[in-house]
């Protein structure tokens, strides 16, 4: 399945592009399984994401969990948690 | 009247405050956030989703209108580069009384804080870059408001 991710912050700097297009492996279902499966793809990834606890996501501009399921998702946008005002 | 922006350009408080001052209100509260030049800061880079911070401020917005009854409500935030002193947020609620404009202003930059797509990136002179972390007094104001 092809999805869309984009970055931001410094899990942008850490990945070093703001968004890719991949193509999920089977069994990669939730969001909690796609930021495993980032930290274990690639050295940036696993710098990345070394911290899975500190990483937010939101699907298709809904903020979401990690257990949160991909399927029909177009874009999942992974973040720190945010620091406005 | 709800208007809400994110910019990377200046916040021209004092046109958004005529805005209010024009309406007629009996009562307007503000908050303005501005950089502080704390510990030789030389930039605040605030960095932002192209939709959902938006949404977000727009979000908060209109639930603040929903809570209290408010006759007007400003709501703009900046994103990209800023140096000290540079406003970064401005919050404009007025009402017919004191009560309902300070509450929505209080409200609004609490929840801001965390629930609105923002993340702040601190330069300073030595050299070193820091991206803020969150806040645990924020996220308890945050709550404090309930869902």
């Amino acid at each position: 399945m092809a999805l869309n991710i984009a970055y931001f912050a410094w899990v942008r700097e850490r990945m070093g592009i703001a968004d890719e297009v991949v193509d999920l492996p089977a069994g990669v279902a939730d969001v909690g399984a796609l930021v495993a499966w980032l930290a274990a793809r690639d050295a940036r990834g696993k710098v990345a994401f070394a911290e899975p606890h500190r990483i937010r996501a939101a699907i298709d501009g809904v903020m979401m969990g990690p257990e949160a399921p991909l399927s029909g998702a177009k874009e999942v946008a992974l973040f720190p948690p945010v620091t406005g005002g | 009247m709800i208007r809400v922006a994110v910019q990377p350009g200046a916040i021209n408080v004092a046109a958004e405050l005529d805005l209010h001052d024009a309406g007629g209100h009996g009562a307007s509260a503000s908050f303005i956030g501005r950089v502080r030049g704390d510990d030789d800061l030389t930039e605040l880079f605030l960095d932002h989703h192209p939709v959902m911070t938006a949404a977000g401020l727009a979000d908060l917005a209109h639930a603040a209108a929903d809570r209290w009854h408010l006759s007007a409500l400003t709501v703009i935030h900046r994103v990209g580069a800023m140096v000290p002193g540079e406003t970064i947020v401005l919050v404009l609620a007025s009402s017919a009384h004191r009560a309902e404009a300070l509450a929505a202003c209080e409200f609004l930059i609490d929840r801001l804080k965390t629930d609105v797509m923002l993340w702040k990136r601190e330069t300073f002179a030595d050299g070193r870059v820091l991206w803020v972390e969150p806040r645990e007094g924020d996220q308890a104001r945050a709550e404090k408001w309930g869902a």
